[in-house]
């Protein structure tokens, strides 16, 4: 694989073509936060967080690291003014969505996030999508899907199928961020599966 | 019908039709568009059948439905041609007087357009102000085709340009002329038409796709269903000369699930141009393949998203992708895709027809050529406008709007639907095109201009498309699933009368994130509505937050009705009409509102004689207290 | 009246299924065509659905609650349409809304008890010109007042 340098952060990094500029990070050390990316998955973009500043200004603009394929010569700040004010912001929502999640506090903590001013909505699954996308890509079981749209979005076990896969599997149940996925599957088994 | 086989066969069958076609031969028209057809237009139509075969006229003269020509506030319009008498708001008792009237070569006086202002009528249609001063290139032939004849198309000259297309000039001179011609999207992002058929033509893959986008979500706007309804065989042609530019060989027309009839007219053009040879197999001999498919939506608005309605064709959810490489390059099932607005696909024909030079005559610097706007809300003239880019907006709203209506007073003019923004009085001058709109704020979009008036609150009107947005919202990224939430949370704290002070500077770090960080363009142009609004009219937002007290008198629990002693005549007219029985009166008892019972519905605001105009909106103060029952009688005079 | 009709209804999904095995591109297409035929989709018909197109029952359930046009449960003989878009919200089509549920009874995206009626609400027909408008079954209503809607209702049997 061709190699490629970028500048992230003032500093020469190299990487390799085909590479997303996570990826290129992850292998230097230089610490991107992410909430819905796993290295064995499809990269998903939608917690938002891994954002990084890419382009010389003043043309520059905000794109998601995870997805974003890392070129010869890309220059990327991983810390600007503009990146950390937006990570700020989606933390609160964060926050106000998974109130209890250590890692969301943690990483809230970390960029002072400290008022809560946004009402707590508290459905602590924060719709990363890990648990759907692990059973179909990687056990290709599709026992979990999403449902519904918009803030009614939700993570659902199939219980036709889940009833089968689960009991055996559960790899999914360390993914989640938040942690809520365990306390869904045994919810849904109680109510749902077929006895 | 056997397949034409070549441009010579087309043109001999064009020939054919417009000879047995007699142009001083009586045709009445009568547009059947979703709009009229909601204002009663088929009864109308039917009307004119069993009079015309009840006068034994059904042979000596024509009739015909049509597509929408866009004064929609007048309908059910009939066109009488060829002198092209305009008559409005037609009712099917109308019709034996127009037929017998039109027959005898004269006018229905009582039917034709009145200037509100000078009292004057006006029979022909083009002489109709609202009309007059449009430049109608591509809508304008909607009047003169029934959507389910391909023969009216051809008669018009349809079809001209895809056999130029196709025999005098190769996919790179097609490329050349568009370029040439600046064409920009029609869907509201604007972008050069030509660099995109470049992209898809240039990116390695097959097969290469064409998607025609008649998603349409914009709350406002149905200049596409106006096109796709009367004018289908204008976008398919302008469809398979681009499929031809790009060397594509498949199409895609995605028509949103709210468009029936679009969907119906558009599937039977693409079945008669194929029994004509105008599609599929070696399409009039010339060896070029191309076939289109129809695909329906099922209501999403977000499926309207390039990277989602390419999604949705591949039987997925229309969800958007979060790619940064473009769909031109790997759009539907990772292959290179051109999607298009329906709009820019039809200006196609029209440049390949004219040349480019004649186009870019047309419009501004950045933006040639004409757009086809809708003009709704408080506006006189409610209906579609077809201008040249630049003309102002105070032209579009007035000259052929014909002003607000009611004698009310402007507010503002919201443009780009939910991704745009509010543009008020003073700014109405601003050209209409791509770059102008932009720099206050508010985005041109995909042609949707919707006017408010002084009865409009502007607080109550972002909430409304922020509640727009948030069902719309697919829900993937938590910038725009959470983020227009909490918008919506606090939108609606303050309509209610629960706003603080800290509400504006979260509003506005919202908005920043927003822009910043969503995965596609509804959470990006999300904030826009309430961005704009705070811009221009703040005012209003600090009334609601500091005053408790909605200026326009709108939000329900800031308003109270109130009925003014001196003014009431105890008609009891509001006391009838009340759904929940709130109004104690008697015929000599002045009128009151139990506000305990009152659910603000205004009907009594409606309904009061505009004589007396006793019903006052309260707002910001308290109502004032009961006058005592004696004190209610009204001595009248005997 | 709607009875339980399943059986009944997974043999006419079934039907229309016959010609789409595979397809899984077409997954929208075919519920639309279940949806209209049915005026519902059957859990049965949905897990047919995922075997014949050969499409993961999880994306079938994703879509059907993600697009307005589907429908779990049955709906009413008529579905009334109420238009909220912006040019007929700024005429008053919250209070056409408010009318159309006080006459019928429910609120939108509930069914009568018969099996009547149906309420929905759209986010732009495109008839902006005819605000406020409102359509039942097929036909389209517009330029509608407030006294028109009991009328207009009444007038289906």
């Amino acid at each position: 694989m061709k190699k490629i340098t970028l500048n992230i952060d003032g500093k020469e990094v190299t990487g390799e073509e085909g590479m997303t500029i996570l990826q290129v990070t992850r292998g230097a050390g230089i610490d991107i936060p992410t909430l819905c990316y796993h290295e064995k998955l499809e990269p998903y973009g939608v917690c938002r967080l891994c954002l990084v500043e890419i382009g010389t200004p003043p043309r520059t603009r905000l794109v998601t690291s995870c997805v974003y394929p890392a070129a010869d010569g890309l220059v990327v700040k991983t810390r600007s003014e503009r990146v950390i004010q937006t990570r700020k912001v989606l933390l609160e929502l964060l926050l106000a969505r998974a109130p209890g999640a250590k890692i969301i506090k943690d990483l809230a903590e970390e960029y002072g996030v400290t008022k809560a001013r946004l009402r707590k909505t508290a459905t602590f699954c924060i719709l990363c999508g890990l648990c759907v996308r692990y059973c179909a890509e990687i056990k290709k079981a599709d026992a979990i899907g999403f449902i519904g749209r918009g803030i009614e979005r939700e993570v659902m076990f199939i219980p036709e199928i889940a009833t089968e896969s689960c009991p055996s599997c559960r790899e999914c149940f360390p993914l989640c961020p938040t942690g809520v996925l365990e306390s869904n599957f045994m919810l849904v088994q109680s109510l749902l599966f077929k006895k | 019908m056997p397949k034409l086989k070549s441009a010579l066969e087309l043109e001999e069958l064009r020939e054919g039709i417009v000879s047995k076609r007699d142009p001083s031969r009586l045709c009445f028209t009568v547009c059947s568009g979703t709009a009229c057809l909601a204002i009663g237009s088929q009864p109308t139509f039917a009307a004119f059948e069993k009079e015309l075969e009840k006068q034994g006229l059904k042979d000596r003269v024509d009739l015909k439905p049509t597509g929408c020509p866009g004064f929609c506030e007048q309908g059910p319009i009939v066109v009488v041609y060829p002198q092209e008498i305009c008559y409005l708001h037609v009712q099917p008792e109308d019709v034996a007087e127009i037929i017998s009237q039109s027959m005898k070569g004269q006018i229905v006086e009582r039917l034709l357009y009145v200037d509100p202002v000078t009292g004057k009528a006006t029979s022909r249609e083009s002489d109709i102000p609202f009309y007059k001063y449009q430049k109608r290139l591509i809508l304008g032939n909607n009047r003169l085709i029934d959507a389910t004849k391909i023969e009216d198309y051809i008669a018009l000259g349809g079809y001209k340009a895809l056999p130029k297309a196709l025999f005098d000039m190769t996919p790179e001179q097609v490329m050349a002329e568009i370029e040439k011609a600046s064409l920009r999207g029609r869907g509201g992002g604007g972008f050069p038409t030509a660099r995109k058929w470049k992209s898809t033509r240039d990116a390695p893959g097959e097969p290469k796709y064409v998607i025609v986008n008649c998603d349409e979500g914009d709350p406002g706007a149905f200049m596409n269903r106006a096109l796709m309804e009367g004018n289908p065989h204008s976008v398919l042609e302008g469809l398979t000369i681009g499929a031809y530019a790009m060397g594509s060989h498949e199409g895609f027309i995605y028509v949103r699930q709210e468009y029936p009839l679009a969907a119906e007219n558009i599937a039977i053009a693409i079945k008669q141009a194929e029994d004509y040879g105008l599609l599929g197999k070696n399409i009039l001999g010339s060896g070029f393949d191309f076939i289109v498919k129809v695909h329906k939506g099922a209501g999403a608005f977000i499926s309207g998203e390039s990277s989602a309605l390419m999604n949705a064709i591949e039987g997925k959810v229309g969800e958007p992708r979060p790619k940064y490489i473009h769909t031109a390059e790997k759009g539907l099932w990772d292959k290179p895709s051109c999607l298009n607005n329906v709009e820019t696909w039809a200006d196609v024909p029209f440049i390949i027809n004219n040349g480019a030079d004649w186009f870019t005559s047309i419009g501004t610097e950045g933006s040639k050529g004409t757009k086809i706007f809708s003009l709704v809300g408080k506006v006189n003239n409610t209906g579609l406008v077809e201008v040249p880019l630049g003309t102002p907006l105070r032209d579009i709203i007035y000259k052929m709007g014909g002003g607000v209506s009611g004698n009310k007073k402007f507010k503002a003019v919201q443009t780009g639907g939910p991704s745009g923004g509010c543009i008020p009085e003073q700014y109405l001058d601003s050209p209409v095109d791509f770059d102008e709109l932009t720099k206050l704020g508010a985005m041109m979009g995909s042609g949707g201009m919707i006017v408010t008036d002084e009865d409009t609150c502007m607080v109550d009107f972002a909430k409304y498309f922020v509640h727009f947005l948030s069902e719309e919202s697919c829900g993937k990224c938590v910038p725009c699933r959470e983020g227009i939430s909490h918008m919506l949370d606090i939108l609606t704290r303050i309509t209610e009368g629960k706003g603080q002070a800290s509400d504006i500077q979260l509003l506005e770090d919202l908005a920043r994130m927003l822009k910043e960080a969503s995965l596609c363009a509804l959470g990006q142009t999300a904030a826009n509505p309430v961005l704009t609004t705070l811009r221009y009219f703040r005012p209003e937002y600090d009334a609601h937050i500091y005053e408790k007290r909605c200026p326009a008198g709108v939000c329900k629990d800031l308003i109270a009705f109130y009925v003014e002693p001196d003014k009431c005549q105890a008609c009891l007219i509001c006391a009838r009409n009340c759904p929940v029985d709130a109004i104690n009166g008697g015929k000599n008892l002045i009128h009151v509102i139990d506000q305990g019972k009152c659910i603000k519905c205004g009907t009594c605001f409606d309904v009061c004689p505009p004589r007396f105009g006793a019903i006052k909106k309260i707002s910001g103060e308290p109502v004032p207290a009961l006058i005592l029952e004696q004190d209610r009688v009204i001595q009248r005079k005997s | 009246m709607v009875t339980d009709n399943s059986e009944a209804d997974v043999k006419k999904i079934n039907q229309i299924l016959a010609g789409y095995k595979g397809e899984s591109n077409l997954l929208i297409q075919v519920l639309l065509e279940i949806q209209k035929e049915l005026r519902w989709l059957p859990k049965e018909g949905l897990i047919r659905i995922s075997q014949e197109l050969n499409v993961p029952l999880r994306q079938v359930y994703h879509a059907v609650t993600f697009y307005k046009a589907f429908s779990l449960v049955p709906k009413g003989k008529y579905t009334v349409t109420v238009c909220v878009g912006t040019a007929c919200h700024v005429r008053g089509s919250p209070r056409i809304l408010d009318r159309v549920a006080q006459t019928l009874g429910i609120n939108p995206g509930d069914t009568t008890p018969d099996f009547k009626f149906s309420l929905e609400t759209v986010n732009c027909l495109g008839c902006c010109a005819m605000g406020p408008v409102m359509v039942v079954g097929d036909v389209y209503h517009g330029k509608l007042s407030l006294d028109q809607v009991p009328r207009i209702l009444d007038s289906y049997d």
